[in-house]
């Protein structure tokens, strides 16, 4: 880690290659949209899609060091195990939009090109190894999100939403980076890397306060209690596409930028953040779990889900063990799908003249009148509910596991019991899918792909997922390690 | 290597499930070919279970037809294998499943593909759920088991499924959650997750009480024992006639089956020590739930009460701590298990043509339906324990054997068996006996083949099960003793009948103990 001389920027740049690649794919695109105009939109999806997996292959070389741009940058198998779900995210997302986009005459071209900026943005988040990469990051990532929300510019919903995303993703940047500061002022340094041995010898009043501030700005980015009154607004304002966005790949990248603060720069000082960790998990999970059952909107009901498996996430960080982490890049992974998934089901339920429709009753008899997709849903709602042997439950099980393993047990006592409330209004979606009588017609699905992903996703998160486990965990335990041997 | 025959019963009605979904056809041809299609495999199932029962070694408690996977590592693994005990229940379910798809052959008209479906997936989590050797395999296969039966209960239920899936849902998840902490808690102490293994392993005896604890949260609600008892009722009332069968049947005895495989081995100490909160709570509902059936005027209603009694039986054997008691349990449960479910196919055969559980709706079908009024007898009879009966043979056991422990307990449980006397001979005075009471009543038919073939088997197993029990008792006699010697290690309580001033003191020592334990368990978990 000691290779804080200068680095020459050609072994930077093949480090950050993921970076590069996205940073270039992303230029290119945009010249080709200025130039095609809108009707490009399908062709720079795909060819988004292809940058995506280009950058996600270029994960895969062994760099000669895991620092690049003299310690601001890190590559590690924390930050790839990210990456890889933020690109497969990034590119769910921009593929799903286009049926949706077509629709609403919001058909831009610029929608994947924003998406991949914010992808750009997240991937940088996670291999931040200081405070103020971090930040930049963190900051192209939201700026890309503020344009996103507001993507129907001609509807008042989707302005409202972008502007109080706005105000208040502005708002919590500012709060970052005043702690930043006063982390910096109190300790002479920004690098991670210098930060943890630093608060292992000893911390300050200063450092504690800046800390709690750092806090609080990345609880808005995951969207935690008591950070968490943004999520249903803009999640019911923004456009559908875009609200899976949200809920998923920032979500992932937001969390892991919390895991790497917390573990690598304060590790020294876990038991300061613990707590703080370990209130905004149980806040979250009641909030969430009891915010829902009230709601009429499908997507403020998965806005509070969000909210809800963030704070069970977050038990995983609050036990600061490797088991832990491993738990939260689980977390993430499973969650991702379970979501992405929920919300595709949300975008193919419109009404005879295609409306999109939002209203929690559109389900009524849906395993009548779709049955494949209501099976699909009821995948989704049992696996984010946390049900056996549905794949969401294992995520659950390796946090409390992590938790019970690190003698939290009230933390792990409340996490079961909220989730049991959670399981309730998962349940009314189930129950109105399959129990009640369909109300009206649903228009029949319009894009093959999107009931494609719907199903591979729906495989995903069903039992037979559970074959995936090994290779997930495996794959997120030598995440959580190399981040750990830091 | 061996057939691996646990994973094909498991597997089985899995792929059969899928294929009905899956079946092309119009409505019609697919409910058709799905009922036949499900009759195929359950029939199949017991076939494997038969061999399974044939093939199985009975003078041993080691787990047979073992079979390890690593498939789901490092979380657990895909490890199956049977004792004595899991072998009669899983012989209990794959008997059960056939006549609960015959029972539904004409009941069920709408979307009979998916009935048969959460049918199929059901009996692959009860065969799961008794085979598992892998203690969080065994947790999957428990927690699963809501799914289906919600999606049962809620979409062929009565007129108040909704309310009845919820409650049942979510009782269960509450209840089991807390054993999952409690499980991954002796993982990380014990660093196994194979039950075997477990199950001779000396946990903290400090830590056992709250571990015991947890899994009776779990397992208390799945018995159910008064006063969570709620949810049953309901799920029954509400439940198709199918389902109630299956809930009677196998999903209560999952409870059982986890206090005799988990709370008594696993934790020995606290299950000696707590003896006096099983026995309390079994006490008050007998007498309680006896008197509430006693008031009932739905059949199903009444029915269900008496499961929550019997099942007050199996807990105060199982906490006897000594082989006759652990034993006469597992006879209640199966004996339960056939003539509960026996009584709710009685109580679905007059349903299908009256469409009314409302006792008052009925009365003097000896008359229209004599046959009927046979069968429906004999498994009041064995409800109620006559001799001869599968019904007497366990609850006297169980009462042989706990009246060792407890004097109280069992004389307060007694009463129970008169009060079941009651409340039964009652509902079939006034459902069977006296003269017809309406045009509806006169007009009902005598049982059909499909019927008489629902119906005679289990009056058979009945009156077998009465007559030479040994045949049921054997295979569970090595692993029961096997239990009872690790709880006399603990210290269970086993008086002389000449002793019985002690018999008071016992439980009550127990109880004044406990506070002290606690305090101890909660001063050690915070620190």
């Amino acid at each position: 880690m000691n290779e804080l001389v200068m680095q020459p920027l050609s072994q930077s740049l093949s480090i950050a290659a993921p970076e590069l690649t996205l940073a270039l794919g992303l230029m290119s695109l945009l010249m080709l949209g200025v130039f095609r105009g809108d009707r490009s939109l399908v062709g720079l999806t795909w060819g988004a899609v292809i940058i995506y997996i280009i950058a996600g292959l270029s994960l895969v070389n062994d760099p000669a060091s895991r620092f690049a741009f003299d310690g601001l940058y890190v590559a590690d198998n924390f930050s790839a195990f990210l990456k890889v779900i933020i690109f497969a995210a990034a590119g769910v997302c921009s593929v799903i939009a286009l049926p949706y986009l077509k629709r609403a005459r919001s058909d831009k071209f610029e929608y994947p090109v924003i998406i991949m900026l914010a992808a750009l943005g997240m991937s940088m988040m996670v291999s931040a190894a200081d405070l103020l990469s971090l930040y930049v990051g963190l900051e192209l990532q939201s700026l890309a999100a503020y344009v996103l929300a507001a993507f129907h510019r001609n509807e008042a919903r989707s302005s409202e939403a972008g502007l109080k995303y706005f105000v208040l993703g502005a708002l919590a940047s500012g709060i970052l980076l005043y702690g930043i500061s006063l982390v910096y002022g109190f300790s002479g340094t920004t690098s991670f890397a210098v930060l943890g041995p630093l608060l292992g010898a000893g911390s300050s009043i200063g450092l504690t306060i800046g800390l709690v501030f750092i806090l609080a700005g990345l609880a808005f980015k995951v969207s935690a209690v008591p950070f968490h009154m943004w999520t249903p607004d803009v999640y019911q304002g923004a456009p559908t596409p875009v609200a899976a966005f949200f809920a998923s790949a920032p979500k992932a990248a937001a969390m892991g930028l919390l895991v790497r603060v917390s573990m690598e720069a304060f590790g020294g000082i876990a038991d300061q953040w613990q707590q703080v960790v370990a209130f905004a998990a149980v806040a979250s999970m009641i909030l969430g779990a009891v915010g829902a059952i009230g709601q009429t909107s499908i997507k403020r009901l998965l806005a509070y889900s969000s909210i809800n498996n963030i704070g069970f996430a977050l038990i995983g960080l609050a036990s600061a063990t490797a088991d832990g982490i491993s738990g939260v890049l689980f977390y993430m992974a499973v969650y991702l799908a379970m979501t992405i998934g929920a919300f595709l089901v949300v975008l193919s339920l419109r009404d005879a003249d295609g409306r999109l429709l939002d209203e929690m009753n559109a389900l009524s008899g849906l395993s009548r009148s779709r049955p494949g997709m209501a099976l699909a849903l009821a995948i989704f709602m049992f696996s984010l509910a946390g049900i056996p042997p549905l794949l969401g439950f294992w995520p659950k099980f390796s946090v409390f596991n992590a938790a019970i393993a690190s003698e939290h047990y009230v933390l792990a006592v409340i996490g079961v019991v909220t989730s049991v409330v959670g399981a309730f209004y998962y349940l009314r979606v189930v129950k109105l899918a399959y129990f009640d009588e369909p109300l009206g017609v649903l228009a029949p699905q319009e894009s093959r792909i999107n009931g494609a992903v719907m199903a591979v996703a729906a495989i995903f998160c069903s039992p037979i997922g559970m074959l995936a486990i090994g290779p997930i965990v495996r794959a997120a335990q030598s995440a959580s390690v190399s981040m750990l041997s830091f | 290597m061996e057939f691996p025959i646990l994973t094909v019963m498991i597997l089985l009605p899995l792929i059969s499930g899928a294929a009905l979904l899956l079946w092309p056809g119009d409505e019609d041809g697919r409910a058709n070919s799905a009922r036949w299609l499900a009759l195929g495999t359950t029939l199949i199932e017991l076939v494997l279970g038969i061999a399974l029962w044939l093939g199985f070694d009975t003078g041993t408690s080691a787990f047979q037809y073992r079979e390890t996977v690593p498939l789901f590592e490092p979380y657990f693994s895909w490890a199956l294998g049977i004792d004595g005990i899991s072998l009669v229940l899983i012989a209990l379910s794959v008997f059960l499943m056939p006549i609960c798809i015959l029972a539904s052959w004409q009941s069920v008209k709408t979307r009979v593909p998916e009935y048969m479906a959460a049918f199929m997936l059901m009996e692959a989590l009860m065969i799961g759920v008794f085979a598992a050797t892998d203690l969080f395999l065994f947790y999957v296969m428990f927690e699963g088991g809501l799914i289906p039966m919600y999606l049962i209960i809620g979409i062929w239920g009565g007129t108040n499924r909704i309310y009845a899936s919820y409650k049942f849902f979510l009782y269960t998840l509450l209840g089991s959650v807390l054993m999952l902490l409690a499980m991954m808690y002796m993982v990380s102490a014990a660093e196994t997750t194979d039950i075997p293994t477990l199950m001779a392993y000396d946990f903290d005896p400090q830590v056992q009480v709250w571990l015991w604890l947890a899994f009776f949260a779990s397992f208390a609600v799945k018995m159910p024992m008064w006063p969570v008892h709620t949810w049953l009722p309901d799920a029954h009332v509400q439940a198709p006639t199918a389902g109630s069968v299956i809930l009677a049947g196998v999903l209560l005895k999952m409870g059982g089956y986890g206090f005799i495989r988990f709370s008594l081995p696993m934790f020995p100490d606290a299950s000696v020590e707590l003896m006096w909160l099983v026995f309390g709570l079994s006490m008050v509902a007998v007498v309680y739930t006896s008197l509430v059936a006693l008031a009932q005027n739905d059949m199903k209603k009444l029915i269900a009460y008496s499961s929550v009694a019997h099942m007050a039986f199996v807990t105060v054997g199982l906490f006897g701590f000594n082989q006759q008691a652990l034993e006469g349990s597992i006879v209640v449960m199966l004996s339960h298990g056939l003539v509960s479910g026996a009584l709710f196919l009685c109580v679905g055969v007059v349903y299908d043509r009256l469409h009314t559980r409302e006792i008052s709706a009925y009365g003097g079908v000896a008359n229209i339906m004599p046959r009927y009024a046979i069968f429906f007898m004999l498994f009041t009879m064995a409800s109620v324990g006559l001799p001869g009966t599968s019904g007497f043979v366990g609850e006297f056991l169980v009462m042989l054997g706990a009246f060792k422990t407890s004097t109280w307990a069992v004389f307060v449980v007694c009463t129970g068996i008169i009060l079941g006397a009651a409340y039964m001979l009652f509902l079939y005075r006034r459902v069977v006996f006296g003269t017809v009471t309406s045009e509806a009543v006169a007009g009902m038919r005598d049982l059909s083949v499909r019927e008489y073939i629902c119906l005679v088997p289990i009056a058979v197993a009945t009156l077998w099960m009465g007559i030479a029990p040994n045949v049921f008792i054997d295979p569970v006699r090595a692993p029961v003793a096997d239990i009872v010697a690790r709880l006399n290690a603990a210290g269970a309580p086993q008086q002389e009948v000449a002793g019985s001033a002690d018999d008071v003191s016992a439980p009550l020592a127990g109880a004044a103990n406990l506070p002290a334990r606690v305090l101890g368990a909660v001063a050690e978990a915070t620190e």
